[in-house]
C-alpha cells in the first residue's frame, strides 16, 4: 500500500534534486530553470498528496495556482535569458560573472 | 457578501485596474512618447491610494472568508510602500528619460508589483501570500532587466530571477509542510492547529518559510543576490528595490510569524534572531571593501534589514512597532541617498565609484551637507532621527531578554559606521580628482534635501509616527 509518506519522500528526493541541479551545476542557465521547475513540481507532489490524505481541496486548488505561476516565472524567465544571450553571447554558468558575487 | 469583500480589497482592485487599463492604452497611443505622463500619473495613484487608506480607520476586517486581512499594520505598512514607490517612480523619470530608459512598460510594471506588495502585506492565506509575493516578484525581475542592451542589467535581471525562484521555492515547500501538518492554508486555522505546541513537520514547514522570507528580505545568509542586482541594475530600480519591497517583505514576515505561528514565538524567536546578528555583522564587515556606491548600499541595506529584524525577534507588539518605525526611517533616508547617487555623473554617464566624490564639499556644499547627514543617519550617529530608530529595535529586543543581541547590534553599527564616515571623508578631505559636473533635477533636489531636512527636523516627535507604529502593531500582536 503506498501512503502518504512514499508521497512526501519523492517530493522530497525531487526537491534536493532540484536545489542540488541549482548549485552543483556549472554548464547551461536552461538546466538551472529546469531545477527550478523540479522544485515546483515537489511541491505540487506534496501538496497534492496532502490534499488527498487530508480530503481537503484547497491543497489541489494551490497547485494550480502553483503550475499558472510556473509558467509565467519560466515564461519570464526565457524572456531575461534571451536578453542576456543577446548582450553576452553565451548562456554557460561560467560566464554570469560581469559583477563578482 | 460578495461586495462587502470586494469593497475591502477595493484599492488592490483599482490600482490592478488601473495598471491594465495604462497598459492597454499606451498601447493602442504613442507607447513610449506616454512614459513620462504615465510615470507622473502612476506615481499620483499611488499617493492618492496612500491618502485613502491611511485616512480611512477602522478596526481589523478580512475579506475571503480570512484569506485577505486590513488592519492597522497593513494600513500602516501600505501607505509606507505607495508613498516610497511614489517618491522613487518621480524621481526616476528625469533619470531614465535622459538615457532612453524610459519606457512606458516601467510604471505600468511598478504598479503591478506594488499590487502584489499590497496583497502581500495583508495576506491572511499561504495562497493570498504566494500569489502576491509572486506577482511582486515577477514584476521585481523585469525591471533589474530593463536596460536590456546592458550585459550588467541582463545578469542582474538573470541572477535575481534564478535566486528569487529558488527562495519562492523553499517558500513554497514550507507552505506545503505547513499546509499538510496544520491541515489549513489559512493562517487563522494555522495559529489555531498550533495551539498545543507545533509538530515537527509544522517546525520544518515554518523553517522553509522564513529562509523564503530571509531570501526576500535579503538578510544574511540568504543575501548573495543582493549586491549584483544592486549594482547591475539602472539605479532608480537599484532605488526602488532598496525601499518598497523592503518593506513589503518584511510586513509579510512579520504577518506569518505573528498570524500564523504567533502562538508559538519561542520556537522562531531563535531563527529570527539569529538572522538579525549575521545581516548585521555582514553587512558591516562586507562593505567595507566597497568601492561602488552601489555595492555598498546593498551591503548597507543587508545591515539595515537586520536591525529591521531585531524588532522582529523581540516577538512583542513593541517590538513590531520598533521595526514599522525602523522601517519607515530606513525608507525616507534611502530616498534621499539614492536621490543623491542618481545625481553622480560626469559627462552624462552615471558615475558609482566612492573615489569620485573627492572634495564634492568644495563645488557643491549644500548637496555634500545633506548627504553627509543622510549618511550619520544611516550609521545611526546621535543627533539624526537615524539613530531614533536603531535605539527602538534595540530597546525592543533589550524588553524582550535578548541583551545579547543588542550588544551585538552596538557593536554592528559601529562597524558600520566606519564605511558610512568614510564617505563623508572623501567629499569634505579627499584627494583631488577629476570632478563631477552632474546638474541636480529640482525633483532630485527635492528628494534629497527632503529626506536630510526630515533626518534632521525629526528628532522633535519623529512626524508623529510613532503612535502610528504602535496602533499597527497593536493590530497585529495580540
Amino acid at each position: 500500500m503506498i501512503g502518504l509518506e512514499h508521497y512526501l519522500t519523492v517530493a522530497a528526493a525531487l526537491f534536493v534534486i532540484g536545489i542540488f541541479g541549482l548549485f552543483l551545476n556549472r554548464k547551461n542557465i536552461i538546466i538551472l530553470l529546469m531545477s527550478i521547475e523540479l522544485m515546483l513540481l515537489a511541491v505540487n507532489i506534496n501538496f497534492v498528496a496532502f490534499s488527498a490524505y487530508l480530503g481537503d481541496l484547497a491543497g489541489q486548488v494551490f497547485t494550480l495556482f502553483v503550475l499558472t505561476v510556473a509558467a509565467a516565472e519560466a515564461a519570464i524567465g526565457l524572456a531575461i535569458l534571451v536578453c542576456f544571450f543577446r548582450t553576452r553571447g553565451t548562456i554557460d554558468v561560467e560566464d554570469v560573472n560581469v559583477m563578482k558575487g | 457578501m460578495m461586495s462587502a469583500d470586494l469593497t475591502i480589497v477595493l484599492p488592490e482592485i483599482l490600482l490592478a485596474l488601473y495598471a491594465m487599463l495604462a497598459l492597454l492604452g499606451a498601447v493602442y497611443t504613442g507607447k513610449d512618447d506616454t512614459a513620462s505622463l504615465l510615470t507622473w500619473l502612476t506615481g499620483g495613484v499611488f499617493v492618492l491610494l496612500a491618502i485613502w487608506i491611511g485616512t480611512t480607520g477602522g478596526d481589523r476586517v478580512t475579506a475571503f472568508d480570512g484569506m485577505f486581512i486590513a488592519d492597522g499594520f497593513a494600513r500602516f505598512a501600505k501607505v509606507t510602500i505607495l508613498l516610497s514607490a511614489a517618491a522613487v517612480l518621480v524621481m526616476s523619470q528625469g533619470y531614465m528619460e535622459r538615457r532612453g530608459l524610459l519606457r512606458f512598460e516601467y510604471p505600468i510594471l511598478v504598479a503591478l508589483a506594488v499590487v502584489g506588495m499590497m496583497v502581500m502585506v495583508s495576506a491572511g492565506d499561504l495562497m493570498a501570500l504566494y500569489m502576491g509575493l509572486e506577482l511582486q516578484s515577477l514584476a521585481l525581475y523585469v525591471v533589474a532587466s530593463l536596460r536590456r542592451d546592458s550585459v550588467k542589467s541582463t545578469e542582474a535581471g538573470l541572477k535575481y530571477f534564478i535566486l528569487g525562484a529558488l527562495s519562492s521555492g523553499l517558500l513554497l515547500y514550507g507552505a506545503s509542510l505547513t499546509y499538510g501538518f496544520a491541515g489549513t492554508t489559512l493562517f487563522s486555522g494555522i495559529i489555531a492547529a498550533t495551539q498545543g505546541g507545533v509538530s515537527l513537520g509544522l517546525l520544518f514547514g515554518l523553517v522553509f518559510l522564513i529562509s523564503g522570507f530571509a531570501f526576500k528580505v535579503s538578510a544574511a545568509p540568504f543575501h548573495m543576490w543582493t549586491p549584483d542586482v544592486y549594482e547591475g541594475s539602472p539605479t532608480p530600480v537599484t532605488a526602488f528595490f532598496a525601499t518598497a519591497p523592503k518593506v513589503a517583505a518584511m510586513g509579510l514576515f512579520a504577518r506569518v510569524v505573528f498570524d500564523a505561528f504567533g502562538g508559538v514565538v519561542g520556537e522562531w524567536q531563535q531563527i529570527v534572531a539569529f538572522l538579525s546578528v549575521v545581516s548585521m555583522f555582514l553587512g558591516a564587515i562586507a562593505a567595507i571593501g566597497q568601492t561602488n556606491i552601489k555595492r555598498l548600499m546593498a551591503y548597507s541595506s543587508i545591515a539595515h534589514m537586520g536591525f529591521a529584524l531585531m524588532g522582529l525577534a523581540a516577538g512583542s507588539a513593541f517590538g513590531v512597532q520598533a521595526m514599522l518605525i525602523y522601517l519607515a526611517i530606513y525608507v525616507t533616508m534611502n530616498i534621499g541617498t539614492f536621490a543623491f547617487i542618481m545625481a553622480m555623473e560626469k559627462d552624462g554617464r552615471p558615475v558609482v565609484e566612492i573615489k569620485a566624490l573627492s572634495l564634492y564639499s568644495k563645488r557643491e556644499p549644500l548637496r555634500a551637507l545633506a548627504m553627509l547627514v543622510l549618511l550619520f543617519s544611516l550609521a545611526g550617529v546621535p543627533p539624526m532621527v537615524g539613530f531614533f530608530g536603531k535605539f527602538y529595535v534595540l530597546r525592543a529586543a533589550y524588553d524582550a531578554n535578548l541583551g545579547w543581541l543588542a550588544v551585538a547590534g552596538v557593536i554592528a553599527s559601529v562597524i558600520g559606521a566606519f564605511y558610512y564616515l568614510r564617505i563623508v571623508y572623501y567629499m569634505y578631505f579627499g584627494a583631488e580628482t577629476e570632478a563631477l559636473d552632474g546638474r541636480m533635477s529640482p525633483v532630485l533636489w527635492t528628494a534629497l534635501m527632503g529626506s536630510a531636512a526630515i533626518m534632521v527636523f525629526g528628532v522633535v516627535n519623529l512626524f508623529g509616527i510613532e503612535p502610528l507604529a504602535a496602533a499597527a502593531a497593536a493590530t497585529l500582536v495580540h
